[in-house]
């Protein structure tokens, strides 16, 4: 009777052709809308991991002021600074023995112009910064090489910028390998192109390539003066699990070190601990958009619940006559029960394929991850929808009495 | 309204035959049928009793109301009496559940109805499979059977149409195929010819019933009309 009743509720569908597809068209929907905001979801997770690896595996930054305090212009910063003994301090293995290496980063003083040959830009960071920058923050040069410690120890007038950088200054076809050798203006001072980053894009919230990394000593030399002070500390840890115990030795050295210091004079970020709360933050974000797109599912379901019983209503003299040529009872439900159920595993199937298909596009600078899970998940809730709401007119359809069926208007 | 049926032949008790042991296609007796209760009682049919014999090809004739509709949704299982007992081919049929209902009207029962009935959107083809189809019956073979009964009726060339793509006559002659597709043990036909003209109701019942008497002629016809048909050998009056 299986394959009677599926040959059976397709002739059903295919009679009511219009009213089948705008059925199935909300089962689509729901299905669809599940599997896109999943995939988004997971996308955007899938995004912040990426654009937290680029920032260099298992490194913390430190810098003065603590949360809420306003690093910049705060009384806070004012009086703490974080100097190069400080630096120092951290990198001693006896004191801090989970810490493999420590970056100090300075930010030079107000913003930055780089011009060469009549073309010029604004900087988006110029960053003093020393020869372990470019292996702690997963920093390669495409071409040319970063500066070495000699570099930073002979104050040479060297820059490593980022590709947008170079494409600001040569036009966007331009070989950004051709700088190499080439002195740049960079504001005051004139400086030698020796490398170029490799292209890291956007992270969310700005352009990682709009860059240029200068030896620290040489930004003290000609943009900010000779201070002492460092912006921020790339510290890394000597492992994946080290940087729960850096965290600690950092905020233990660095509070001995600063008369009148508390635990919220610095500011430390962890990584590993940026990490879970993002993951957590995208957790919620996938779980609300799935639940927005499962109330969809349900409208759906709704929606093959109306069409049977109007179908169910509908056809009362139809059902009176095939209770007159001798179906029964059985019959009658799994014929309705597989036109309800079918036409949710369509419209499910085309769901999946409008999920999919629509996964294919970016959505807000997201590229969507399908999750197979999504998949299976939600087909197998548009056909759950589909016998659950489709019990009801199928039953009361089996229910009616052949006469009354017959004599139905 | 009462109902009291008298005719010869068919209405009289059959008599104890120990050559035929086998038993009428329909004892029916004291059937009452009620509608409503209390004030608004109406009594359908009251008291009946009728017997019909194998081969027995019978018109129940009656005014507009008298209860012929009643009694012939009785004796086609589509209602049930409010007392009385009814025998269809031996079986008592008030002690069937649904299931076992719906299978007698499925393989001992062939309706024709007054406005044929037949499902919408459907080829004729598929239609006089239906009752095949429900009967359990393979595809070949239901295929088969409804050729035959189709080509019976002379709608060989029809088999693919959809009953609004038929004429009366020609929709007519299916509901006459799927009601002889599953060789029942006997034909109800409720006001067959009402709806249609003289002429296509011949064409359209000739082709059936001769084709009933040469192919099965254990069967027994019954049809309700206004107008007695030719070939009707007995009649049953229904007064109030």
């Amino acid at each position: 009777m299986n394959l009677e009743s599926i040959q059976m509720a397709l002739r059903g569908i295919v009679a009511n052709r219009m009213r089948s597809a705008l059925t199935m068209l909300g089962i689509l929907i729901g299905v669809g809308a599940v599997i896109i905001l999943v995939a988004v979801g997971a996308g955007s997770a899938t995004k912040t991991r990426k654009s937290l690896e680029a920032l260099g595996s298992n490194t913390l930054t430190v810098s003065a002021g603590g949360f809420g305090q306003g690093n910049r212009g705060g009384t806070q910063s004012r009086n703490l600074q974080i100097t190069d003994a400080d630096a120092v301090a951290l990198s001693d293995k006896l004191q801090a023995p989970d810490i493999a290496a420590v970056v100090p980063t300075i930010t030079g003083g107000g913003s930055v112009t780089a011009a060469a040959d009549g073309a010029s830009a604004t900087v988006g960071q110029f960053l003093g910064t020393s020869e372990a920058y470019s292996a702690v923050r997963n920093a390669p040069v495409e071409a040319g090489t970063f500066f070495t410690a000699a570099d930073v120890s002979n104050h040479a007038s060297v820059v490593v910028i980022g590709t947008t950088v170079a494409k600001n200054l040569l036009g966007a076809t331009g070989d950004p390998n051709s700088l190499i050798g080439q002195p740049v203006q960079f504001g005051s001072h004139s400086l030698t192109v020796i490398g170029v980053l490799k292209t890291k894009g956007s992270n969310g919230f700005q352009d990682q390539d709009d860059i240029a990394l200068v030896p620290y000593t040489t930004v003290r030399d000609n943009y900010t003066g000779n201070t002492g002070t460092i912006s921020q500390l790339i510290v890394q840890a000597s492992g994946g699990n080290a940087t729960g115990p850096a965290q600690t030795e950092i905020t233990t050295i660095l509070q001995a070190r600063h008369k009148g210091s508390t635990a919220n004079s610095f500011r430390v970020l962890n990584q590993a601990s940026l990490l879970q709360t993002a993951n957590a933050n995208n957790r919620t974000f996938t779980v609300l958009l799935g639940s927005v797109a499962a109330i969809s599912l349900l409208v759906g379901g709704i929606g093959v619940m109306n069409i049977m019983l109007v179908t169910v209503t509908e056809r009362t003299r139809e059902i009176g006559i095939r209770k007159a040529i001798g179906a029964r009872t059985s019959a009658i439900l799994s014929q309705f029960l597989t036109e309800a159920v079918l036409l949710s595993v369509l419209g499910g199937l085309l769901g999946i394929a409008a999920g999919i298909g629509g996964s294919r596009f970016n959505i807000v600078a997201v590229q969507p991850v399908v999750q197979s899970y999504s998949i299976i998940l939600a087909f197998a809730v548009a056909v759950a929808v589909g016998l659950f709401f489709g019990i009801y007119p199928a039953s009361r359809a089996a229910k009616l009495r052949p006469i009354d069926a017959l004599r139905y208007e | 309204m009462s109902k009291s049926a008298q005719t010869p032949a068919a209405f009289a008790e059959p008599a104890p035959n120990a050559s035929r042991p086998r038993p009428p296609v329909i004892a029916m007796r004291n059937v009452t049928k009620t509608y409503g209760v209390g004030d608004v009682e109406v009594h359908a049919l009251r008291a009946t009793t009728l017997t019909i014999e194998r081969s027995d090809y019978i018109a129940i004739m009656g005014a507009s109301g008298s209860g012929k509709s009643t009694l012939m949704n009785i004796l086609g299982c589509l209602d049930v009496p409010t007392s009385g007992r009814y025998r269809l081919a031996g079986i008592d049929v008030s002690q069937l559940d649904g299931d076992a209902v719906a299978d007698i009207r499925n393989r001992r029962i062939g309706f024709v109805f007054q406005s044929f009935n037949l499902i919408p959107r459907t080829t004729a083809l598929a239609n006089v499979e239906m009752p095949l189809v429900y009967g359990g019956m393979k595809r070949a073979e239901r295929r088969e059977l409804a050729v035959r009964a189709l080509t019976r009726v002379g709608l060989d060339h029809r088999l693919h149409y959809v009953p609004n793509q038929l004429s009366g006559g020609q929709q007519q002659r299916v509901a006459i195929a799927r009601a002889i597709v599953t060789n029942p043990a006997m034909i109800l036909a409720d006001e067959p010819t009402g709806a249609l003209d003289s002429t296509s109701t011949a064409e359209g019942w000739r082709s059936s019933t001769s084709s009933t008497s040469r192919v099965a002629p254990s069967w027994s016809s019954l049809t309700k009309t206004r107008s007695p048909g030719t070939r009707s050998a007995s009649f049953a009056s229904v007064t109030d």
